[in-house]
C-alpha cells in the first residue's frame, strides 16, 4: 500500500490521456491515490511524478497548496461544517461545539476509534440549507443537534456504507468519466494544431461569397 | 407584489423533473436541440446570436460572454475552452445545482461555445468538494459521448471536441480564471499578472483561453433555440434574461431562485420568493453579492437586481449570492467571518492581501474577544486602507487578483453603519480618523430608523 497498484496505475494512465500535457492530470491522480489509501503517501508522490514525468517535489508542491489532500492518515470519515457566512448566522458554532462535545474530541482531531475526523470549513456552496456539513464531500442540510447524533450513530453503524464511501472516494467508479477509444477527438494539439476544420470551411465559405458579390 | 412571470431558462427542467440530469429525459425536453440549431449556424453567427442576447458572464464580474469569445487573437491556435465550477464564494450556491441536476444542459453550453469560439479542447473544472456534481457530470459526459453529441465528428458533422471533466481540490482562490488555469496544469493555484497573461491572449499552456461560468453555458442552449430577441426582451437595461440567486439566511423560506435580470428587486426576493424575515423581525443588513460586496440595507430592497443600478449604489451584484440578516445579527461577528475567509484563502502571492488580511482577522478576534482598544478601530481602517486605498467601491487594486482588495467592504460597511455594535464589544467609543468612502458605506438614515422593514408594494 503506498505505490498506485495496477488498477489504479491503469487509471492514472488513462487520465493523463485526458489532457494535452501530462501535469495537468497531477490533481486528479493525487486524488487517486488518496482514494486508495485514504491519504497522500510519499510513496504515492513519488509513483505520480514519475508516471507524470516531472519530480517528486513538484508534486508535493502542487499536494501542500490544496486542503483536501491529506498527508497523514485522517478518519474513515472526514466531517466538515461549514463555517460560511450564511452558517455562521444559522448557528454553526454552536452546531460546531455540539459536534465537539458529543464526539469528545477537537475540531481538528480524530477520534480514538479512528472514526470520524472533526473539521471546519469554508462556505460548501449550499448557503440556502444552512447550517450544513460534509461527510467525506457528502451533503446534511440543515443540521439540527439530533441529526448530527443520529448521523454518529449511523456511520459507526454502518448503515451509510453504501451512500458514503470511505474518506478519499469523491466519484464512485462507475460514474468516472471514460473517453471511449472510438468516440474520442484526442487529446491535445499543443503544437503545430491549425485552424479547426470547421472554422476553416466557414471562414472559405465567408472569403468566397465576398469575392463573388 | 407581481414578479414578472418568466420562463425558467436555466432551472425549467430540473425544477419540473427530478430525473434532469440523465440523457434520456434531456432528449425528451428539447435536449441539444440548441447545438443542433448552433451546428446550422457559421461559428461567427452563434457568436453573433450570443452578443446579441447580451448574455453577461454569470461568474461574478459580469462580462459580456460573446464579446469575451472575439477576444482570442485571429490566427492563433489551437485555442482552449475553461468552464469554471469552482463555486466557492461565501453566500454563492447556483452552479452546484445546474452541475448535480442538469448537467446535460451544461455539456451542452460548453458545445455550443468551443464550436463558435473554434476550440480543440474543453475542460470543465468542478470544484473539489461536490461528489455529487462530480458522479453526475462524469456520467452525463459518458452519454453525451456515447450519444455523439461529445467528440469525434459530433451529429456527424466536421465539428469536433473532446470535453475532459476536471476536479479541484479545496482552494477558493482557484476560482479567478487565471489560478484556475494554473491548477489546471498541475500547479500551486496562484493569480497569474493581468497583463501579460490575460486567459485570451496567453490562457492554458500559455494559448488563448476562454474561461466561462458554469451558469452562462447553462443559457447557451436555450438561446439557441429561443434566438436572441427571446432572451434579450427579458430583463432591463445590461442585465438580459434570467439570473439565479441564492437568498439565504434570516428569511423564512431560503432558496436558490431563478427571476428575470434587471427588474426584480431585493424586496421581491426577500419579502416575495422568500416570504420576508424570520419571526416577521427587523431586516439589520444584506449582502447583495457575496463575500466581496458592501452591504445594503432597508434603503436598499427596492433597488433592481441590475448590474449597472447596484454598481451605482457602491455594491455588486457579484456571484448571485444574497444573504439576509435579521435585527438579532451579531454584525461584528459577520465581519469577522468574512474576513476570516479572506485570511484563510489568500494564496500568499502579495503583501497586502497575505499580511493584511492576517491582521484584520487578528484585530476583529481581539475585539469579540473582549480584548480589544479603542485604537483598534483606526488600526483596523489603516490596514483596510493599505490593502486598498481610500476604501472606496470599486476597490482600488493593490494586488494580482482582487481577492485581497474584496476583504475590506464587510468591515467598513459595519463600521459605518453600526459603530456601537464595536463601542460594546469595546466597552468605549472610539474615533475613527481613516476615511472610508464607498457610496454605500453610510451611517444609518435618520429617516429610515424607524420604519420597519417587510412593507410589501
Ligand atoms: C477570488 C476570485 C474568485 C472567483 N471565483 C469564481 C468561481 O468560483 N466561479 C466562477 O465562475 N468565477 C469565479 N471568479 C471569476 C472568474 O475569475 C472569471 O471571471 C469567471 O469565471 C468568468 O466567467 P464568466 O465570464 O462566464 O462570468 C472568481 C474571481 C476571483 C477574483
Ligand atoms: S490578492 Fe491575495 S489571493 Fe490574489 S494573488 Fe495576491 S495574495 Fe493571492
Ligand atoms: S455559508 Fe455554509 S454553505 Fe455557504
Amino acid at each position: 500500500m503506498a505505490r498506485l497498484n495496477p488498477e489504479n496505475t491503469e487509471l492514472a494512465r488513462e487520465l493523463i490521456g485526458h489532457y494535452p500535457r501530462p501535469k495537468s492530470a497531477l490533481i486528479p491522480l493525487l486524488h487517486l491515490a488518496q482514494e486508495q489509501d485514504g491519504y497522500v503517501t510519499d510513496e504515492a508522490m513519488v509513483h505520480i511524478a514519475e508516471l507524470v514525468g516531472v519530480t517528486p517535489a513538484e508534486v508535493l508542491g502542487t499536494c501542500t497548496f490544496y486542503e483536501m489532500f491529506k498527508r497523514e492518515p485522517v478518519g474513515k470519515y472526514l466531517v466538515n461544517i461549514c463555517q460560511g457566512i450564511a452558517c455562521t448566522i444559522m448557528g454553526a458554532e454552536e452546531l460546531i461545539g455540539h459536534a465537539e462535545d458529543a464526539l469528545g474530541i477537537k475540531v481538528g482531531s480524530t477520534t480514538p476509534d479512528g472514526t470520524i475526523t472533526l473539521e471546519r470549513a469554508e462556505c460548501q456552496a449550499a448557503c440556502t440549507e444552512a447550517p450544513c456539513l460534509q461527510v467525506n464531500y457528502r451533503y446534511r442540510y440543515r443540521v439540527t443537534d439530533e441529526d448530527f447524533d443520529g448521523l454518529v450513530a449511523q456511520l459507526r453503524s454502518g448503515a451509510l456504507d453504501a451512500e458514503i464511501p470511505p474518506h478519499g472516494t469523491l466519484a464512485r467508479r462507475p460514474y468516472r468519466q471514460h473517453m471511449p477509444a472510438d468516440r474520442r477527438n484526442g487529446p491535445g494539439f499543443i503544437d503545430g494544431a491549425g485552424e479547426p476544420v470547421w472554422i476553416k470551411r466557414h471562414r472559405e465559405a465567408a472569403e468566397a461569397q465576398g469575392s463573388t458579390s | 407584489m407581481t414578479l414578472n412571470e418568466v420562463p425558467l431558462i436555466v432551472t425549467g427542467r430540473l425544477a419540473a423533473h427530478d430525473d434532469a440530469h440523465t440523457i434520456a429525459r434531456y432528449e425528451a425536453t428539447d435536449g441539444y436541440q440548441g447545438l443542433r440549431a448552433a451546428l446550422g449556424h457559421s461559428p461567427a453567427e452563434v457568436t453573433g446570436i450570443v452578443k446579441d442576447a447580451s448574455l453577461l458572464g454569470r461568474g461574478g464580474a459580469g462580462f459580456p460572454a460573446g464579446v469575451k469569445w472575439g477576444f482570442c487573437p485571429p490566427n492563433v491556435w489551437p485555442r482552449y475552452l475553461v468552464i469554471n465550477g469552482d463555486e466557492s464564494e461565501p453566500g454563492t450556491y447556483k452552479d452546484r445545482i445546474l452541475m448535480e441536476r442538469d448537467p446535460h444542459q451544461v455539456i451542452e453550453g460548453i458545445l455550443i461555445a468551443a464550436y463558435a469560439i473554434g476550440c480543440a479542447q474543453a475542460f470543465l473544472y468542478c470544484r473539489g468538494e461536490m461528489a455529487l456534481a462530480h458522479e453526475r457530470l462524469g456520467a452525463a459526459l459518458n452519454e453525451a459521448y456515447a450519444a455523439g453529441y461529445v467528440g469525434k465528428n459530433i451529429l456527424g458533422t466536421d465539428y469536433s471536441i473532446d470535453i475532459a471533466f476536471h476536479w479541484g481540490a479545496g482552494a477558493y482562490i482557484v476560482g479567478e480564471e487565471t489560478a484556475l488555469i494554473e491548477s489546471l496544469e498541475g500547479n500551486r493555484g496562484m493569480p497569474r499578472l493581468k497583463p501579460p497573461f490575460f486567459p485570451a491572449a496567453k490562457g492554458l499552456y500559455l494559448q488563448p483561453t476562454v474561461v466561462n461560468n458554469v451558469e452562462t453555458m447553462a443559457n447557451l442552449p436555450w438561446i439557441l433555440r429561443n434566438g436572441a430577441e427571446a432572451f434579450h426582451a427579458l430583463g432591463a437595461e445590461t442585465s438580459r434574461g434570467t439570473r439565479l440567486f441564492a437568498v439565504s439566511g434570516h428569511v423564512k423560506n431560503p432558496g436558490v431562485h431563478e427571476v428575470e435580470f434587471g427588474v426584480t428587486t431585493f424586496r421581491d426576493l426577500i419579502y416575495g420568493k422568500c416570504g420576508g424575515i424570520r419571526g416577521d423581525r427587523a431586516l439589520k443588513a444584506f449582502i447583495p453579492g457575496g463575500a466581496s460586496s458592501p452591504w445594503f440595507f432597508e434603503e436598499h430592497l427596492d433597488l433592481p437586481l441590475e448590474t449597472k443600478a447596484v454598481g451605482d449604489a457602491g455594491s455588486m451584484l457579484g456571484s448571485g449570492a444574497i444573504v439576509v440578516m435579521d435585527e438579532t445579527t451579531d454584525v461584528v461577528k459577520a465581519s469577522r467571518s468574512l474576513v476570516r475567509f479572506f485570511a484563510e484563502e489568500s494564496c500568499g502571492k502579495c503583501t497586502p492581501c497575505r499580511e493584511g488580511t492576517t491582521w484584520m482577522e487578528r484585530i476583529l478576534n481581539r475585539i469579540i474577544d473582549g480584548e480589544g482598544r479603542p485604537e483598534d478601530m483606526n488600526l483596523l481602517l489603516d490596514v483596510c486602507d493599505n490593502i486598498s486605498p481610500t476604501i472606496t467601491w470599486p476597490p482600488k487594486q493593490t494586488t494580482i487578483c482582487p481577492l485581497g482588495p474584496s476583504a475590506p467592504p464587510s468591515v467598513a460597511s459595519v463600521v459605518r453603519r453600526f459603530p456601537e455594535e464595536f463601542e460594546r464589544y469595546l466597552g468605549a467609543k472610539f474615533e475613527v480618523t481613516v476615511p472610508i468612502n464607498g457610496a454605500a458605506y453610510l451611517p444609518k438614515p435618520a429617516a429610515s430608523a424607524t420604519v420597519p422593514g417587510g412593507t410589501e408594494s
